[in-house]
């Protein structure tokens, strides 16, 4: 098992390679101007001084591995010096990425943006998790009762209709005809005290609902179906026929069995929270990393797109081993060769 | 052996009175039929496909008429739906624009299942291709959709604005990049399917019988993948036009006088205060339509899968 979990992780190394060369190369052939947004009063010699200063005329592969250099390599030595404080030689001058638009280093950008999206989809993450589960379950053992079938038309639809359009309802509901909730989320807002800590609640409020309704219709779904598959399986009637009590059955039997897929899934998913449910980031106005995203797009920023995209798929890629390991660490019956 | 095979004639001549055949698609359609809430969704389906496509005929408003008066009338007996802020009616606008989303769903879908079922079928019936081919799957999966696609659509909608015409522009652009991104599900299942199919026994006899790999893969192994296959396809359809609609929603979809149900809602949401019904029913819609699909997949693959079949 150890000599495959060597090779998969060696495998990793080609793959982010390939993905980056493909999200670079994808950006790069694209007829997007970095000086287009800039005052039309600049003249065009002026203008083709700016797009060489910033490097947009070098031939693809020096771009392509001048970029590769500064993020895994720069950008690394500068986190852990700022994590450690101990300073490497030439740190003074070691390039960094920098963002077109605001002139500023990516990865700064990234980690102010990074705890208002951790906040939002995560918490949402984490209460779908707390709801879906226990859901998924009971609806599997009551199959077919009145809580499943209900249970199951509900997920249907929370994974049917679309984030934009509950989180326009919600605003449309609690916002604007209750006035219960502020629709905007405010990111300055500090938690000092209680009442402040209220506001936290309530600006959190509709986002989170949004994001939670959701991922719990997913997640239970999935956990409803792992959860039916092994309670019609041989060793379920073995340990109820051997007097076993039935939550002993269903809690230690069933669930333990059910919840390996479930967690893999769960482990897939944590990508997503990175990348920030842009749109729900977009309705509720949160300046996460979801948002960075969509205001490099459509500032024509290539730089930021280009390492915003490259992190997600990086997560996606570690991710996916995550669940790969969780699932034969969880599943003795798998074997790897 | 002869009385046997007299036997089974007679018995066959004396049940074909009694019990019509089964075929195929009738065992299908027996058991989807039991699944209710498909043929419900079928049924509503159905209807949100009439209204779409011979709407415009029964409601013969423009969609484009301006009428400033009317601006936000909210939901009137001469605009049901409401009207927008230059006055345009939202039925006649939800009728067009259902038109383009569901277009685009399933159009993205037939090029996605294409796609996927021919790299499907190559790398679980080549053994040679299957490495790189599974490889070049996974790396896909590894893209984060989402980014991509608000990327890649901002980027190259205006030469192919310049080239085909700004509508279909962005709608070969949006058709293109959502089912070129959406085929790697569909490739993996193929390819299972087929590893399996392949070292059955009719394979090996088709081989005998000196078939090529062609005919085989065309007339053994394809019929015999197919039910996940349209099991994948329908979702697909689903996921497809929710695509479409986020990236309208984000602003990066179609021009502004075009409507599409995903357009509508976002420039509806600037009024909410004003009028909900602008951003109700457009969403109401997409909701409908995606939900109708997914139920229909659910009876569909209920209905397809040979492990249920009985009798």
């Amino acid at each position: 098992m150890t000599q495959y979990f060597i090779r998969r992780i060696l495998t990793i190394i080609p793959t982010l390679l390939a993905i980056s060369l493909v999200i670079f190369a994808i950006l790069d052939l694209s007829p997007s101007d970095p000086v287009g947004n800039l005052p039309l009063t600049i003249p065009p010699e002026t203008r083709e001084k700016i797009r060489a200063a910033m490097g947009a005329d070098d031939p693809f592969f020096i771009k392509y591995t001048k970029w590769l250099g500064q993020f895994l390599i720069n950008e690394p030595l500068n986190l852990i010096e700022k994590g450690t404080g101990i300073t490497f030689p030439g740190s003074e001058d070691r390039l960094r990425i920098i963002s077109w638009q605001t002139r500023s280093p990516i990865v700064d950008l990234i980690f102010e943006r990074l705890p208002q999206t951790l906040w939002v989809v995560g918490t949402a993450y984490l209460v779908a998790i707390v709801l879906a589960v226990p859901l998924g379950i009971l609806s599997a053992y009551k199959q077919y009762s009145i809580f499943d079938q209900i249970g199951t038309f509900l997920s249907i639809v929370g994974y049917s209709v679309p984030t934009f359009f509950t989180g326009l309802l919600f605003v449309v509901l609690f916002s604007v005809q209750l006035k219960w909730f502020p629709s905007v989320y405010n990111t300055t807002h500090v938690v000092t005290d209680f009442d402040s800590f209220v506001v936290q609640l309530r600006q959190i409020f509709m986002p989170v609902a949004v994001l939670t309704l959701a991922f719990t219709a997913q997640i239970s779904r999935y956990t409803r179906s792992a959860m039916l598959e092994n309670l019609n399986q041989d060793y379920v009637r073995t340990a109820r026929s051997k007097g076993l009590n039935e939550r002993t059955v269903v809690m230690r039997h069933a669930l333990r069995n059910s919840l390996i897929p479930v967690v893999t899934l769960v482990a897939l998913g944590i990508p997503a929270i990175f990348q920030g449910a842009i749109i729900t980031e977009q309705i509720f106005r949160v300046n996460g990393l979801g948002q960075l995203l969509i205001l490099a797009v459509q500032g024509g920023d290539l730089p930021t797109v280009q390492t915003l995209t490259f992190i997600f798929a990086v997560l996606i890629v570690i991710f996916n081993l995550i669940a790969d390991f969780l699932y034969a660490f969880l599943d003795p019956r798998i074997s790897y060769r | 052996m002869a009385t046997t095979t007299t036997k089974m004639i007679s018995l066959k001549a004396e049940s074909a009175e009694i019990v019509k055949p089964h075929t195929l698609w009738g065992d299908v359609w027996r058991r989807f039929r039991k699944h209710r809430m498909a043929v419900a969704a079928s049924l509503v389906l159905l209807l949100i496909v009439i209204m779409v496509t011979f709407g415009s005929l029964v409601w013969t408003l423009d969609p484009e008429y301006i009428d400033i008066v009317a601006a936000y009338s909210g939901m009137t007996s001469d605009h049901p739906f409401g009207t927008d802020n230059l006055g345009r009616d939202t039925l006649a606008r939800v009728i067009q624009g259902g038109r383009v989303s569901l277009s685009i769903g399933v159009i993205a879908m037939l090029i996605g299942i294409v796609i996927g079922t021919l790299v499907g079928l190559l790398a679980g019936f080549y053994s040679s291709l299957d490495n790189l081919l599974m490889r070049v799957t996974d790396t896909f999966l590894s893209l984060p959709l989402l980014p991509l696609l608000l990327v890649i659509t901002l980027l190259f909608r205006d030469s192919l604005r310049v080239a085909f015409g700004p509508e279909l522009g962005i709608f070969i652009l949006t058709v293109v990049v959502i089912g070129g991104l959406g085929w790697m599900p569909t490739a993996r299942l193929v390819r299972g399917d087929v590893l399996a199919m392949k070292e059955r026994e009719f394979v090996l006899a088709a081989h005998s019988l000196g078939a090529t790999n062609m005919t085989i893969m065309r007339q053994h192994i394809l019929p015999n993948v197919l039910s996940p296959v349209i099991v994948a396809a329908t979702f697909s359809i689903a996921a497809a036009i929710i695509t479409e609609s986020a990236l309208s929603f984000l602003g990066l979809g179609f021009p502004p006088d075009f409507p599409t149900w995903g357009r509508l809602l976002f420039d509806g949401k600037d009024y909410l205060t004003l009028t909900p019904s602008l951003v109700f029913w457009p969403g109401l819609m997409i909701s409908l339509t995606v939900l109708c699909v997914n139920f229909i997949g659910d009876g569909l693959r209920d209905a397809l899968d040979p492990r249920l079949r009985k009798g």
